[in-house]
């Protein structure tokens, strides 16, 4: 175990095997990570904190399979369709999530518009090719990479939740654009999908084990 | 004992001091950290953390001007008028992610950190409001509406005149609030319970 107030680094592989609980036969709680006995073998929950108690999550891949492929469907109207409808005394305007882009770009927002691309555009895409590959790799059994993969993993857990932003600016400049005859601003249906989209990788992201990228070596190397 | 969360390798624990946290040596997982915060810290948190929640929701984000015409709206007012404009699942999720959660949160750590407090920590309701907490945790978006409202911000200067309103600043103040209180380590809780012991 390495101690430190500051990131203490992590050795370069060693070649020693690791024991994991599940080679203990010990099952592990999910929720308060308390460790629980070859005795709590028999037991549906934490003796601890009560939630249900398995070595791994029920399902695990099956169930980010199918929220992935949802959100890779749904990914397509929420690009496609208006996210934003702005009408004014003499036009109706529909945007997309890309041409809201290229409105800040060409207004000289460049700043702007390329927080917006990477978290409306370029976080998602990254998200669900990540997981993808993940999943795939793990029913593969592949036993290389998986520093690489965990932190992958990793990342796309942490920055997943910012793709939300999109969708908070437009509930945003709905409720406060509204001079009746002037200009009012409506969300569209790309809004909602988009909002699918975001949610239904975090699941998926949620739903998939990590644990089962290193179980793969220990199975090969037996 | 202690299993890495991520890679399942074993551990064994180890007494670390404020602010310092393990990490596993197989794949460099955080394994558990000692919160900088003390119970009583984080009860003066999360109090000043809900009245501020009450404060970001109850004052108008902005307020906007065209040609002499104002217009304002809070939060829950954003997320009514999606509704009535048929945006079911758009409202939904704003009010999920950015009152409901946050506030649910905030109120059951609460609850957790009093029930620590008084020693009551173990007690049925305890695991309970505990699991809810750990489920909740990742839908609460309040910084990611934080920065959204910086954008939309940003957008609306294009359009009108912009007046910064009450709550603008105390979703700022929020943010710092709420980042502090999700830093802690919740498996904390129960090394605290059995020190309360």
């Amino acid at each position: 175990m390495i101690r430190g107030a500051k990131d203490a680094g992590v050795p370069a592989a060693p070649a020693r095997r690791f024991s994991t609980a599940r080679d203990q036969g010990l099952l592990v709680c999910e929720c308060c990570g308390l460790v629980c006995g070859p005795g709590a073998a028999g037991q549906s929950r934490c003796p601890r904190c009560r939630a249900p108690l398995a070595s791994r999550k029920v399902d695990s891949l099956r169930r980010t399979w199918s929220l992935l492929i949802a959100a890779i469907i749904l990914y397509v109207p929420a690009n496609l369709l208006p996210v934003m409808v702005t009408s004014t005394l003499f036009d109706t305007q529909a945007d997309t999530i890309l041409s809201g882009v290229a409105y800040f770009w060409t207004t000289g927002s460049q700043g702007l518009a390329a927080l917006i691309f990477t978290v409306s555009i370029l976080v998602p895409l990254l998200k669900m090719t990540t997981l993808l590959m993940l999943a795939l790799s793990v029913r593969r059994g592949s036993a290389t990479g998986q520093h690489d993969r965990a932190r992958l993993f990793h990342i796309v857990e942490v920055i997943g939740r910012w793709s939300m932003l999109d969708v908070f600016v437009v509930a945003l400049m709905v409720g406060l654009v509204r001079f009746r005859s002037l200009a009012t601003i409506e969300a569209g249906p790309g809004a909602a999908a988009f909002g699918a989209v975001v949610v239904l990788t975090m699941l998926a992201a949620h739903s998939f084990d990590a644990r089962l990228i290193w179980d793969c070596e220990k199975e090969n190397h037996d | 004992m202690i299993a890495c969360p991520e890679c399942d390798t074993l551990h064994r624990w180890h007494p670390l001091a404020k602010g310092e946290h393990c990490r596993c040596v197989r794949c460099g997982a955080v394994l558990y950290r000692h919160p900088r915060l003390s119970v009583e810290q984080m009860l003066a948190f999360l109090t000043t953390a809900l009245v501020v929640f009450l404060l970001a929701n109850a004052y108008p984000i902005v307020i906007l001007e065209v040609q002499g015409v104002s217009t304002s709206a809070t939060l829950p007012e954003s997320v009514l008028i999606l509704w009535a404009e048929g945006r079911w699942l758009v409202a939904t999720l704003v009010a999920a992610t950015t009152i409901l959660f946050p506030l649910t949160d905030l109120s059951l750590m609460l609850a957790l950190f009093l029930a620590l407090a008084a020693g009551r920590g173990g007690s049925g309701r305890f695991t309970l409001l505990f699991r809810i907490v750990r489920r909740l945790r990742p839908w609460g978006m309040i910084e990611v509406f934080m920065l959204g409202t910086g954008v939309a911000l940003i957008k609306l200067t294009h359009l009108a005149r912009v007046v910064p309103g009450v709550a603008l600043f105390a979703f700022g103040v929020l943010t710092v609030l709420i980042v502090m209180v999700v830093s802690y380590d919740l498996r904390w809780l129960w090394v605290e319970r059995e020190s309360a012991r």
